[in-house]
């Protein structure tokens, strides 16, 4: 149905005059794309008297190209979008937001054209955008928003999710920031602190000093709290933290290491895994009457659960068949049913936003993938293989999973990193996210501007 | 004819094993039986004649006849040292996802636990602690190292 739609667009578009047609520009985003839509971000136009004020609070020569930048680097990371070079653009930014000489911009092969207007007002940044379809010749979407100055980089991130929106018919993922562990140091004593940063690798905060090993950070749907593993004392527990007080917290009064932590789809839970004697099992924790329940009772390895977005079900990983493997069951803990039966080990299920696949690590002949599978276990598709790499998680709208890569070492360790990387459901477009230092256990939080 | 060429295929493959068997024994140079390390190599004694860790196969938490004989040494030394706490530190290689290989690690050291209990040692003087990949005593990617990293270590706790 889909693909018919496209490629009734695509006639569309080649064979009537662009002007008179009533089409507008669609991408679909179901599909590898080899033929990323050629796009012209024009600098955000910036008045004198403003641009002086940004000078002075941001230190920016000029804000407006600054913001078009994070908009065009979005743009290209989703592989759907290719942002033309600024030096071809024929017209100013002033006169194309006011009304763009579409056969300027036809010129040099955009098919969508994005401009708009940064001011200084009342301590203020204000900006206010257009998207534009040069062949149709028309507008799509004008917005304006406000916020304080510092955010500039925030602005480019929500403008570029309301144009992924416009033309993909899907919400973004942009505005939206990673939490993962910075890793330093050698091979046998890393030093690993946890870290948050946009999802474009910039505004890097640490928020621990890396005295203790702390792994596995999650966001909660607020994206306010992560729980996570940490070695503190030597006894490693699942923690609780507020990022913006900084207050940190046991979770729950365990005899034994907690660890594998996630929240539940309301954030109302932390679901975990409890080991003791030699079994680890399932286990969730209500975070307002500290109410503990064991979810799973089996003598073998139950860990790695991960929740359906509406909280009935709940994916984990077991190895009860001798082996690491896969399972569902109901989020009281009944109706186990195993769902991998390809050839290998499987770990790490992470459920998708919407509902529909569970991501996973699958290991098979030395090699280390990451796939996903429908919820029923059917439909099982690998979408990148390489020597190590675990740990996918989606981001906001399910079109894009990220997780993290080492390398090889000799026997003194050399040669050895670990990378945070993105790939496409499609399984195309993968690229290495930016990072500080080395970087793993990455968790893509909800989109902030909602 | 059919029993010939039966005949012929199971000669193949016992010709194959004893080249595969031959070159096991050639790459392991007594260092690793399985994939279970046999080597003296990253080894620490807690008193002489007694080694402080015990190794594992691949995604294994079974000790073997040497892990055995090793946690009797430890045992006997325990006992004749009857104020010392130990912790076990289990460990996994790095060829694992790492929530599973902490609950793996976690099982290796109770394995190692449970049976210096079944010689005599009170689990009171035994806590466990588990670090999954976190923290290999050899940073090489290659099968050997990995053998050294599957491991259960008797660290003394005082």
């Amino acid at each position: 149905m889909n693909k018919i739609r496209f490629f009734y667009i695509l006639i569309f578009l080649l064979f009537l005059n662009p002007k008179t047609s009533f089409g507008l520009i669609e991408v679909d985003i179901t599909r590898g794309n080899l033929n990323p839509l050629p796009i012209a971000v024009s600098p955000l136009f910036v008045e004198i008297k403003s641009i002086k004020a940004f000078q002075n609070l941001l230190k920016k020569k000029n804000v407006g190209e600054d913001i078009a930048t994070v908009v065009e680097k979005n743009l290209k990371s989703s592989g759907l979008f290719n942002p033309l070079k600024k030096e071809a653009f024929l017209q100013k930014p002033d006169i194309a937001h006011l009304k763009p000489r579409f056969e300027d911009w036809s010129l040099i092969k955009a098919q969508a054209l994005i401009t708009g207007e940064v001011k200084f007002e009342n301590e203020k940044l204000r900006v206010e955008f257009r998207l534009w379809d040069v062949l149709a010749g028309k507008e799509m979407m004008a917005l304006a928003f406000t916020t304080v100055p510092e955010n500039w980089r925030r602005v480019g991130h929500i403008i570029t999710d309301k144009v992924y929106q416009r033309l993909t018919g899907e919400k973004g993922y942009f505005d939206t920031r990673i939490i993962y562990v910075s890793e330093e140091g050698p091979k046998t004593n890393r030093v690993k602190k946890l870290a948050i940063m946009d999802q474009d690798g910039f505004n890097t905060k640490y928020l621990t000093l890396g005295n203790e090993l702390v792994l596995t950070p999650r966001f909660n749907p607020t994206n306010q709290m992560v729980t996570y593993l940490s070695y503190f004392k030597n006894l490693p527990r699942v923690y609780l933290l507020d990022i913006e007080t900084g207050v940190q917290e046991v979770v729950g009064d365990f005899p034994g290491m907690t660890f594998a932590p996630r929240f539940s789809p309301d954030g109302k839970k932390i679901i975990m895994s409890f080991a003791k004697d030699g079994n680890s099992d399932i286990y969730t924790m209500d975070l307002e009457n500290r109410i503990v329940e064991k979810i799973t009772n089996h003598p073998s390895i139950d860990t790695s659960p991960s929740f359906s977005p509406d909280g009935k079900y709940i994916c984990f990983n077991s190895d009860r068949s001798g082996y690491q493997q896969i399972y569902v069951m109901k989020s009281d803990g009944s109706k186990v049913k195993r769902i991998s039966f390809g050839k290998g080990l499987y770990g790490t299920p992470v459920w998708s936003p919407r509902g529909d696949l569970i991501a996973f690590t699958k290991l098979h002949k030395g090699k280390f993938y990451i796939g996903v599978m429908r919820v029923d276990g059917s439909g099982e598709r690998l979408l990148t293989e390489n020597y190590y790499q675990e740990a996918p998680s989606w981001s906001p709208n399910g079109r894009v999973l990220i997780f993290y890569r080492e390398t090889k070492s000799d026997s003194e360790g050399r040669g050895f990193s670990a990378k945070l990387w993105s790939i496409d459901l499609t399984g195309y477009n993968e690229r290495l996210v930016d990072t500080e230092t080395d970087a793993s256990d990455p968790s893509w939080s909800s989109l902030l501007s909602e | 004819m059919k029993l010939n060429k039966i005949l012929n295929k199971t000669l193949l493959i016992v010709f194959a094993a004893v080249l595969l068997s031959a070159c096991a024994t050639k790459k392991v140079t007594n260092q690793m039986q399985g994939d279970v390390y046999t080597g003296k190599e990253t080894i620490e004694y807690l008193a002489s004649g007694v080694p402080d860790r015990v190794f594992f196969a691949t995604n294994e938490s079974v000790l073997t006849t040497a892990s055995r004989e090793t946690l009797r040494k430890q045992a006997s030394w325990l006992r004749k040292n009857s104020k010392i706490s130990v912790v076990l530190e289990g460990h996994a290689d790095e060829r694992g996802t790492r929530e599973y290989n902490l609950a793996l690690g976690e099982r290796r050291a109770n394995a190692a636990k449970d049976y210096l209990m079944t010689y005599g040692i009170s689990g009171n003087r035994i806590s466990v602690i588990s670090y999954g990949k976190e923290r290999p005593v050899d940073s090489g990617s290659n099968p050997l190292a990995w053998s050294k990293n599957r491991r259960s270590v008797t660290v003394k706790a005082n």
